[in-house]
């Protein structure tokens, strides 16, 4: 009896969900679309067809600078939706530090201890992922990568440190400085595009040649201070996996 | 023609892969598999042309969560052995 009441309730509320998304005048029928109501007249009637030549290493101060077309989206068209993300991760990092966080805690003792091998390998890698990290996040407009890859590598570099010493810990009050500091200053910069030039994050520095280390405006350092704020965020993540209560 | 024959290559490997990593017993053994799989779908990404979603694949799916899932692994085996 329950399960047949419950799939009547689950059919109803199917029935409910298709009725309402039919008749509604939010979702209308593929391809009836009115443009202008949704996208900005400026991008409507734009022709890309018309003859722009684009060069590598010499165009100056196009509309958007980056190289990397996905980061001229991730960064420039769509910024207001890269801090959204951002703001995804934080609260997922608060969520674990709710859950797991503790006021006095210690190493996590696991059964296994790292050997020889482990600890210089480590200890080797570490840097060179490190750098790879740091060099993704400065060319994220340049080559594929960005913040959020970039400050991924920082975070496992760390966590390999974590795997190859028993007793390590990372200074975990300092990660938190470091990623509520880097976090303002992205909301920082988009008021000041807010306040002294046209819209919230826009992009008011010059975008200089196609393709030099700095160029582009804002987006270098926008996508170097996610990037400290992903790393440092899930460097903070990583500790609370691997640290229990001190009894 | 060689691109499409990697590309069915690839696909064929990762289904498989995927297979071996729900029908394997032992779970550290799954935790590899998955994480051979994520380094699969790197190749697969790159064969279709994002290196973005790619380099965000090879760091987060076989670095970070692997070596996350074995630490948990290890964690919940000293519980086990605790009782």
């Amino acid at each position: 009896m329950k399960r047949f009441l419950a799939f009547v309730l689950v059919a109803v509320l199917g029935v409910l969900i298709v009725l309402s998304l039919n008749s509604n005048s939010l979702f209308v029928p593929y391809g009836e679309t009115d443009l202008a109501n949704r996208v900005s007249e400026e991008y409507i009637d734009r022709s890309v067809t018309e003859e722009t030549t684009v060069i590598y290493g010499e165009s100056i101060d196009l509309e958007s600078g980056p190289a990397n077309t996905v980061t001229a989206i991730v960064a420039d068209y769509r910024s207001f939706d890269t801090l959204g993300e951002v703001t995804v991760l934080f609260v997922s990092s608060l969520g674990v530090a709710l859950l797991l966080g503790t006021l006095s805690s210690e190493r996590m003792k696991l059964n296994f201890k790292p050997n020889f091998m482990l600890k210089t390998g480590s200890r080797l890698l570490f840097g060179v992922i490190l750098m790879t990290g740091v060099y993704v996040i400065a060319h994220g407009h340049l080559t594929p990568g960005g913040g959020f890859p970039g400050g991924t590598m920082i975070a496992s570099s760390i966590l390999l440190l974590y795997l190859s010493d028993d007793s390590f810990r990372t200074k975990v009050k300092s990660f938190k400085a470091l990623e509520s500091v880097a976090g303002s200053l992205y909301v920082l910069l988009g008021l000041v595009g807010l306040f002294l030039f046209d819209y919230f994050l826009v992009n008011f520095l010059d975008n200089g040649v196609l393709g030099d280390l700095f160029s582009s405006g804002i987006i270098p350092i926008v996508y170097s201070l996610i990037g400290l704020k992903v790393g440092s965020e899930i460097s903070g993540i990583i500790d609370h996996f691997l640290t229990e209560e001190r009894v | 023609m060689m691109h499409d024959i990697i590309e069915i290559v690839v696909s064929v490997f990762l289904v498989g892969l995927a297979l071996v990593a729900v029908s394997s017993k032992s779970l550290i053994k799954t935790v590899l598999f998955l994480s051979s799989l994520s380094m699969l779908s790197v190749v697969s990404f790159v064969l279709m042309q994002a290196p973005d979603v790619a380099i965000t694949e090879a760091v987060i799916g076989s670095g970070l969560v692997t070596s996350l899932f074995v630490f948990t692994l290890l964690a919940s085996r000293k519980a086990v052995n605790k009782q």
